[in-house]
């Protein structure tokens, strides 16, 4: 059963006198557990896709439908609520809380979803050892690399337990070993915890990882390949 | 983690600009207290001075007499007066009076003056007479004679043992007339009081044939900070057919000059805020413009756009706080020194002081408000830059945000 829908989604930006399709009528569904590459040259729609899934971009038209339920149909605070509660995200330049140590910025999804002190403890240290950086919880980013700033990304993306997570070209800043790491970190969280990763990428080490590559130009599903 | 600790943290992220930031306030607001405290230790100095010089902080009329002052409008003070006012513990010294006017001459001359009947022990007590003596003695209990302000002296052309005649219109109407030897030459520093002819409190009663009457009692107190409660608790005492003013209902035209001087240092703080105020808000415009992207990424994985900007609205106050604070804490000492160490002024401004028979000091004041109401402005000032990062929060774009 699918735990995504996306029915003839539309994004058209208006610019100077003209206008563009950046997404055009795409029709797409993810299962539970997918670990699924979304690919395509530079300015395809990959992001656009991503946002628009993720409830940060509006839609021009079409819908995304998560667990039954439109999530363009919800005002802004339930959206925020929505993707406090049901998404994960990995952003290619790890974008984390600067003033926040690994360990906070990992605790803080859950401080805002109201979860006490014990469970965003636990959970954190259960997190951070997925990842591997149990040794640095109490590093702000500004003392990590750019591979350890994305798995305290990856961590802090699962520690609001969410539906599935959205890694928008998550290696793309990243050098060979930090990349492998993270695509093992990724690939053991969604085997062993069914998690449901879709990424954006034209990082061909994470092609080859994913089980489903759904390859986008200008704007429309060119394929669409389940391994 | 919660927002006031993310709100710190993030202040101090950009270490030199939080600096810069607070320290223009901090100078700001140093800079407005010492004024202000300058400003109004002279006003305090200036009324506490006018006030020791004739009127008193209070007086206690007739209630018709401020409409109609005439000798029919005085009263007798029964005892049950004295208890009221001696019940009130602001209150230092009062003083009778008996105010009316006469003709008085000497041998060709004859002017207008105002006569100004006193208890010498007590008027003294109340608004120093004796000091302006500048030629013979002082009145004394039951003394018969006068003494002249120096201008009405020299107009009539007396001295001292000379004699005065005095004619008027008495209580209801009855004629009053007498010689009076003059015993002192007065010179005060105000041209009006110059003018007067002070008699013992008794004898201006037995020439106005106005017996055990007075105009007006004149109350002191500490200070004129005192008043409101001596007020307060004198008009729940006194009630017809007396009446009690303060100096600002008996002298309006110092109340507005004060006020019209206080309007100036108010504009010079308008200013002073406003270049302030353009300060903190170039700040956090700069600060929100720089955390775009991170507005972006909090909003993105599920923080309440209010609760962010809740975030930055704290920020925005913190600074506020930090600069007004340290600002208030540092006028301190220096509002302090000068509180206990007044500035000795000198050449013609201290001349002139001395003129008014003022002492030539630059004096400051102490009061809490002066200090707290500086924190106030810059609370009120940093609650309304803190709207637009707020403004901004809510009108966030997700997608865009992130591209930043």
């Amino acid at each position: 059963m699918s735990i995504i829908e996306i029915k003839n989604l539309t994004k058209i930006y208006d610019g100077s006198g003209f206008e563009v399709k950046a997404v055009n009528g795409i029709n797409l569904s993810f299962e539970k557990g997918e670990f699924a590459a979304i690919v395509g040259p530079s300015g395809s729609g990959k992001t656009t896709l991503l946002n628009m899934l993720g409830g940060l971009d509006h839609p021009t038209s079409g819908e995304v439908i998560v667990d039954g339920q439109n999530i363009w149909k919800l005002k802004s605070r339930k959206l925020t609520d929505f993707r406090l509660y049901n998404i994960g995200f990995v952003f290619q330049a790890y974008n984390l809380i600067p003033v926040l140590t690994a360990k906070e910025n990992v605790e803080f999804i859950m401080h805002l979803q109201g979860r006490s002190k014990k469970e965003r403890d636990s959970r954190t240290r259960e997190l951070m050892q997925a990842v591997g950086l149990e040794e640095r919880m109490n590093s702000r980013p500004s003392k990590l690399s750019g591979g350890q700033q994305q798995r305290v990304a990856v961590a802090r993306a699962l520690a609001s337990k969410p539906k599935f997570i959205l890694a928008d070209e998550p290696t793309a800043n990243l050098d060979s070993k930090s990349t492998e790491t993270l695509l093992d970190i990724m690939e053991h969280l969604n085997k062993e915890e069914d998690i449901t990763f879709i990424f954006s990428t034209h990082d061909a080490r994470v092609v080859k990882k994913a089980r489903r590559v759904i390859t986008i130009e200008d704007g429309k599903v060119k394929s669409d390949e389940v391994r | 983690m919660n927002n006031l600790k993310i709100a710190w943290r993030n202040l101090w992220r950009n270490k030199r600009r939080t600096v810069v930031t607070s320290a223009s306030i901090f100078f700001g607001v140093i800079f407005a207290t010492i004024m202000t405290s300058m400003q109004e230790g002279s006003y305090d100095t200036m009324v506490d001075n006018i006030v020791k010089f004739y009127s008193g902080y209070i007086q206690v009329f007739n209630e018709n007499y401020w409409e109609n002052k005439t000798i029919n409008n005085t009263y007798e003070i029964t005892d049950s007066l004295l208890k009221k006012i001696e019940n009130v513990e602001e209150i230092t010294h009062f003083s009778p009076r008996l105010e009316s006017f006469a003709l008085a001459s000497s041998s060709d001359i004859t002017k207008g003056a105002l006569v100004i009947g006193i208890d010498p022990e007590k008027e003294d007590q109340v608004t120093e007479v004796s000091k302006w003596l500048k030629k013979g003695s002082y009145l004394k209990p039951g003394d018969q004679g006068i003494l002249l302000g120096m201008d009405f002296a020299k107009y009539l052309q007396l001295d001292v043992n000379d004699t005065l005649i005095m004619l008027g219109q008495g209580f209801h109407g009855i004629s009053a007339a007498g010689i009076f030897p003059v015993r002192g030459i007065l010179e005060f520093s105000s041209p009006e009081l110059n003018k007067v002819i002070y008699m013992e409190l008794a004898s201006c009663q037995e020439f106005y044939s106005a017996y055990n009457r007075v105009t007006s009692l004149v109350i002191m107190l500490k200070d004129h900070y005192d008043i409101p409660v001596a007020l307060k608790k004198m008009k729940e005492s006194i009630h017809a057919p007396y009446d009690v003013m303060t100096w600002e209902e008996m002298l309006p035209e110092l109340v507005q000059m004060i006020e019209a001087d206080r309007a100036g240092g108010v504009v010079m703080k308008v200013i002073l805020y406003m270049i302030i105020g353009f300060g903190i808000f170039g700040t956090i415009m700069m600060m929100v413009q720089e955390r775009r992207r991170e507005m972006g990424v909090m909003v993105a994985i599920g923080m309440q756009r209010i609760k962010l900007g809740n975030i930055l609205f704290l920020e925005t106050i913190l600074i506020g706080f930090i600069g007004a604070f340290t600002g208030i804490f540092g006028s301190l000492p220096i509002i302090g020194y000068y509180y206990n160490n007044p500035i000795r002024l000198t050449g013609e401004a201290a001349k002139a002081m001395i003129d008014m028979g003022i002492e030539p000091l630059m004096t400051f004041s102490w009061m809490p408000p002066i200090f707290y109401n500086q924190a106030l402005t810059v609370f009120i000032l940093t609650l309304l830059i803190g709207i637009y990062p707020v403004y901004k929060t809510l009108k966030l774009r997700i997608d865009q945000a992130l591209r930043a």
